[in-house]
């Protein structure tokens, strides 16, 4: 079961990559769909065996680097976080196989796409499976390279093969973070295996560390570098130029990578290095801090792009920062509760603007769609329950884990909790606007499409809209059916607020009889100290708390109604009104061009200097060239030899050598 | 064990083939064919029992095996002595697996002096292999010139148009090392009465000796790796070089170096290695930084990977000098997965470059349309370079900066720099080569790799992937040497320090 869960896809891909010319575009598709279609089938069980069964294991399979003090195994690591990440992947994965046949069927390398398609999801388990840094490392970079492959898919395009190098080389700056921050643990303590680690995390919370010169105390060091491999993979401001410009992949591509799983790789990471990160407080700060300045400025930008899947992205963005807040405050269970319902809603978001542009002729632009929503119905429902679990209305399954965020940061009672409490509610209210501003401007008022492009306009065949429907009903029904399990809060013995809160939890879980409550259902894989445990307090916030993301979410949807649907000129007008403030969105803060300025082209020019001035210049200068110019100096004077200039050189060599060591020789005693 | 002197056998057979090939009469057209043959089937020979040798290997023993020992110069202390252990081991293989690779990449590139050529790669072939199985500092010092000899003559008869420039620049800058570490070589023989290279471990010298004489050994073998600021012979080197001569270039000759440090700088001088440590880091961190900045602004394909391989390099010097087991282990398995990457990249660059005849990137652009399988093999070897995990390439850099980062945080962190920029400048050849839109109709209509070409690359393919999912084979065979020459620097340094607080005061009068 659990072999089939991870190396099906890896199979399909090698069936794929190495035979996809022999075999046909049509056995491709099938042995990769099949494949991943299993692994989705074996990971659900695995979520009940492993994960409600709390019954956690590891399976070594084969060495991978033993060498002085190192060792590390290929293996995999089923526990409950695991097997959650699992169910997320290979669900997700494999409805956007299954789109893809319909998607790309135009495609003339549909092959290579579904074989890159496997590539990564075979990768982003090995990520979530692994009992090491090393081999998460491994899928680490892994989903990278499927990431820098799918995004470069159409490889004649410029734009997009420039994207996909960005995405991999901003990626990389990020994994520098991740590979220092495993040779710190290393050093630390003496090993990269997670159970290790974990287990000797709190011994360590004392000891400093030496870096650049500096004592820095080990865990927050390990913590902080570990954040920043977290910050590359998953977008969060400062690394995040890349995401955006990810965009150019085919759009299944920014469904599954760019948007369900492999961007909340650095949750996972995070969420996974919980027993670390509960020791080093200042990390924990910044990662809160940094999620939440990421929400609030990816939703500033969200509500000025016209490009349909630009909006999206910086909406992922805006979320993951959501995420990285709550694993701020140690709501570490609330996060990956949000991951999982972000993958399902946010994918479904991300294949119905597929759908669209699918039907548009491959227009993205909003400002040339309009009108749709008669012509393509199944794709505009979709998009409405995708929109609505993304604006946290609810029932929907983004109300549940978006408020239990807002509420763990409110009841963190820190000043950074506060803080994200107040930029997750902007946030929260900027995502209902651009989300409505996204639905009206494509489906609603009159068509400014291109009548060529009205008259080709379709509903997407039906192996595209299943994937749609599976998606749609997790999106509907994830908060409801999983709250339980994520984020009941813990059983305490001090009695109070909290055994009142666990007590309610025990009673629904026996009541419902299927899922355990959260302290169970996580088991080991999450760990929190006591006095942080902000998922427990998060139920005990004040009302006005817990209706205020939707409240605000309310007004932003009326509001966006209001300027794109009944006063269609008040966008123009505010637009006029706060020139500045939206000259900034819209240029995303300006930061591609403050990166392209002082990084890349400094970047080449130094290299420039470095060939033309340094080794030409003065290395060559100075030595053989220089040499050769002396010497033939000196050899029009000693012409009478005509020697060749090798033999100059050597005996100019030896004198040199004479003379050092006959140095030597009077220097050095006893000779 | 064997009771045939294989390592002998395995030196001197190339030199058989040579006498064959030179003993081919006939015209231009029978010369050509047969001395191709000649050689790819002495130098395959030569790789099985390359084979044999790593099969009859005992993995976990520390000491020098298939040992052979004659007089040589009587009792004056130098001898025939030849072996090998876990370090020098791969080597060997490596070189035996690269040269037929070399002598079918020039089966139809050459087509000048073919006798000539094959006669040149074998004789380098005794010579590399003599280096890496020396254990006599004299018998090593002959074979370690002897190298030079051939590769001058391969890039200086059959090069580019620039040949006769670089090829004196690569003589000029090895021979000046090697000058420097003749005469310590003499030095240590005075100062010790042997040539063997077991029994000059085995007595280190005075510490001010050791220090002048590092420095010697380290002119020629920096020279060799080559470290900053002595790498610029290499891009022109590389440049002027046929396909075959750059892969034994960069998949052997540079390895030397690094060889060159375990074998005699770190066990002979440890005393000298730990004053130098600081120094070997700075200018590994200056080399990996510096020369990726410069790959990233080249305009020629080989030229930039030239540069890559200096990069590289740097993290080889940075591994050896940790002292760790970590690091040692990922410098020597970084040069071996080097020599398979970067020969293999070299191999790529040889395959567009027998088509379009230039070198230069910009005449290049969306190759991928017309040769999708050599865009596959070309991707594959692109990411070894980058150090993607599952392939050897991360295997080696992550070890190597392991091992730093216990020496040495700071060090550490720099020298990581280089795997972003590493990413930076292969993708960007990558992109500017095989993809984009069509610039160069003569680029476009090339043909994809043949029969020929594949059965080059796929081997290579394959060790790559072998060694970064199983590394272990090889570094379960490197260890137990490693752990010896880690425990000997360590007691060396430990004896060190105790007599050196009566001697020091002595040593600091006489200076």
């Amino acid at each position: 079961m659990d072999y089939l869960a991870v190396f099906l896809p890896l199979i399909a891909f090698l069936i794929a990559g190495c035979f996809g010319r022999e075999i046909g575009d049509k056995a491709v598709q099938f042995v990769t769909c099949a494949g991943v279609i299993v692994s989705a089938i074996c990971s659900v069980f695995l979520f009940f065996k492993v994960g409600v069964g709390q019954a956690p294991y590891t399976l070594t399979l084969a060495e991978w680097v033993h060498t002085g003090g190192l060792s590390v195994d290929w293996a995999l690591k089923m526990d409950t976080l695991t097997v959650v990440m699992m169910c997320v992947i290979n669900i997700v994965s494999a409805c956007v196989h299954v789109y893809s046949i319909g998607y790309m069927a135009h495609d003339k390398h549909k092959s290579r796409f579904m074989a890159y398609l496997s590539l990564f999801t075979f990768a982003m388990l090995m990520l979530v499976t692994s009992d090491n840094l090393l081999q998460l490392f491994f899928g680490w970079e892994g989903v990278g390279l499927a990431s820098y492959l799918l995004i470069g898919f159409w490889n004649t395009k410029h734009s997009a093969n420039a994207a996909a190098i960005k995405a991999f080389v901003v990626n990389r700056v990020g994994d520098f973070g991740l590979a220092l921050g495993m040779m710190a643990c290393f050093v630390v303590f003496g090993s990269i295996s997670f159970d290790v680690i974990f287990e000797a995390a709190p011994d360590q919370a004392g000891r400093v560390l030496e870096f650049f010169g500096f004592e820095i105390h080990a865990l927050t060091l390990i913590c902080l570098l570990l954040f920043i491999g977290a910050m590359g993979k998953s977008a969060q401001l400062g690394l995040h130029t890349w995401l955006p410009d990810a965009m150019e992949g085919p759009t299944p591509v920014s469904a599954l990578i760019h948007a369900a799983t492999m961007v909340t790789a650095g949750v996972f990471l995070v969420a996974r290095f919980s027993p670390v990160f509960e020791f080093a407080p200042i990390a924990l700060m910044v990662v809160c801090i940094v999620g939440a300045v990421t929400a609030f400025v990816a939703a500033t930008i969200g509500m000025t792009q016209f490009d349909i899947k630009r909006v999206i992205a910086y909406s992922t963005m805006s979320q993951l920062g959501y995420m990285f807040f709550a694993l701020g405050v140690s709501a570490y269970g609330a996060a990956v509760f949000h991951l999982m319902t972000h993958a399902f809603f946010k994918a479904l978001l991300f294949l119905g603007a597929g759908s669209v542009i699918h039907a548009m002729s491959d227009e993205q632009d909003m400002r040339n769609m309009g009108g749709l929503w008669r012509k393509i119905p199944f794709t505009y429902a979709f998009m409405w329950i995708g929109g609505l679990a993304l604006a946290g209305i609810p029932l929907f399954a983004g109300y549940y884990s978006k408020d239990m965020i807002l509420e763990a940061a409110y009841a963190d009672n820190s000043w950074f909790g506060t803080m994200a409490f107040w930029f997750g509610i902007a946030a929260a209210f900027m995502t209902a606007f651009y989300t409505w501003r996204l639905i009206l401007m494509t489906f609603h008022g009159k068509s400014r499409a291109s009548k060529n492009v009205q008259d080709h306009v379709h509903e997407s065949p039906r192996i595209m809209l299943v994937p749609l429907c599976v998606l749609a009903i997790g999106a509907i029904f994830a908060g409801m059916a999983f709250y339980t399990p994520f984020v009941s809060g813990t059983h305490h013995e001090e009695g109070g607020a909290h055994a009142e809160i666990s007590h309610e939890a025990g009673t629904e879980t026996h009541a419902s009889g299927l899922l355990p409550g959260s302290e169970d259902f996580w088991g080991d894989a999450l760990f929190i100290l006591e006095g942080n445990d902000t998922v427990t307090a998060a139920h005990n916030v004040d009302l006005w708390v817990k209706l205020a993301p939707l409240v605000v979410g309310l007004i932003g949807i009326g509001l966006a109604y209001l300027i794109y649907m009944f006063k269609e000129g008040i966008a123009g007008g505010f637009k006029k009104l706060f020139k500045p403030v939206y000259l900034l969105f819209l240029n995303k803060w300006y930061f591609d061009e403050l990166y392209n300025q002082v990084f890349t082209k400094n970047t080449f020019r130094l290299g420039n200097v470095f060939w033309k001035k340094g080794d030409k210049a003065v290395i060559d200068g100075l030595g053989p060239d220089g040499v050769s110019k002396i010497s033939r100096r000196g050899g029009s004077l000693l012409s009478k030899f005509q020697a060749g200039l090798v033999y100059q050189y050597a005996f100019v060599m030896m004198l040199g050598v004479i003379g050092i060591v006959t140095w030597l020789f009077i220097r050095l005693k006893g000779w | 064990m064997v009771d045939f002197p294989l390592l002998s056998l395995m030196t001197y057979l190339p030199l058989v083939g040579v006498f064959f090939i030179a003993m081919i009469q006939g015209d231009d057209v029978v010369k050509a064919r047969n001395a191709k043959y000649a050689a790819l089937y002495t130098s395959l020979f030569v790789f099985l029992l390359s084979l044999l040798m790593l099969s009859r290997f005992e993995p976990g023993n520390p000491d020098f095996q298939f040992v052979e020992k004659a007089d040589w110069f009587g009792n004056l202390g130098i001898s025939y002595h030849m072996g090998v252990d876990g370090i020098s081991l791969f080597f060997i293989v490596l070189s035996a697996f690269l040269l037929p690779i070399c002598i079918l990449t020039s089966w139809r590139s050459i087509t000048s002096r073919v006798k000539e050529y094959m006669i040149a790669f074998l004789v380098l072939e005794t010579f590399m292999i003599g280096t890496f199985s020396a254990l006599d500092a004299m018998l090593f010092y002959v074979f370690f010139e002897g190298v030079l000899i051939p590769m001058f003559l391969i890039i200086g008869v059959w090069g580019g148009p620039r040949r006769v420039y670089s090829s004196f620049k690569f003589f000029l800058y090895t021979l000046l090392g090697s000058v420097l570490m003749l005469v310590a070589l003499l030095t240590l023989y005075t100062q010790v009465g042997t040539m063997d290279i077991l029994e000059l471990m085995e007595n280190p010298v005075a510490r001010n000796l050791q220090i002048w004489l590092f420095l010697a050994f380290f002119a020629s073998f920096a020279v060799k790796m080559p470290m900053w600021p002595v790498h610029t012979w290499l891009p022109d080197a590389h440049v002027e070089a046929p396909t075959a001569g750059s892969v034994i270039l960069a998949g052997v000759l540079l390895k030397m170096g690094g060889y060159g440090f375990l074998r005699f700088s770190i066990p002979m001088f440890p005393e000298a290695t730990e004053f130098f440590t600081p120094m070997i880091f700075w200018l590994s961190v200056v080399a990996i930084i510096y020369t990726s900045l410069i790959a990233l602004v080249q305009e020629d394909m080989k030229k930039l990977i030239a540069y890559s391989s200096v990069a590289h390099m740097g993290f080889v010097t940075l591994g050896l000098f940790t002292a760790t087991v970590e690091g040692m282990q990922g410098g020597i398995f970084q040069m071996i997965s080097h020599g398979l990457i970067s020969a293999a990249l070299f191999l790529c660059v040889g395959v567009i470059y027998d088509r379009l005849h230039t070198r230069d990137i910009s005449q290049y652009g969306g190759i991928v349309r017309n040769m999708p399988r050599y865009a596959t093999i070309f991707m594959i070897f692109m990411l070894a370079s980058v150090g993607l995990p599952g392939t050897s390439g991360f295997v080696g850099e992550f070890l190597a900066l392991l091992g730093a980062f216990q020496a040495n945080t700071a060090v550490a962190a720099f020298a990581a720099t280089g795997v972003i920029l590493g990413a930076a400048y292969m993708l960007y050849l990558y992109r500017r080569v095989v993809f984009g839109p069509v610039t160069n109709n003569e680029a476009a209509a090339m043909p994809d790799v043949d029969y020929r070409e594949m059965m080059i690359f796929i081997p290579i393919i394959a060790l790559v992937i072998w060694l970064g999912v199983q590394p272990g084979y090889v570094l379960e065979r490197t260890e137990p040497a490693v752990k010896q020459i880690i425990s000997n620097y360590n007691a060396a340094l430990v004896n060190a320090s105790g007599p050196a607080e009566i001697t020091s005061p002595v040593i600091e009068e006489d200076f």
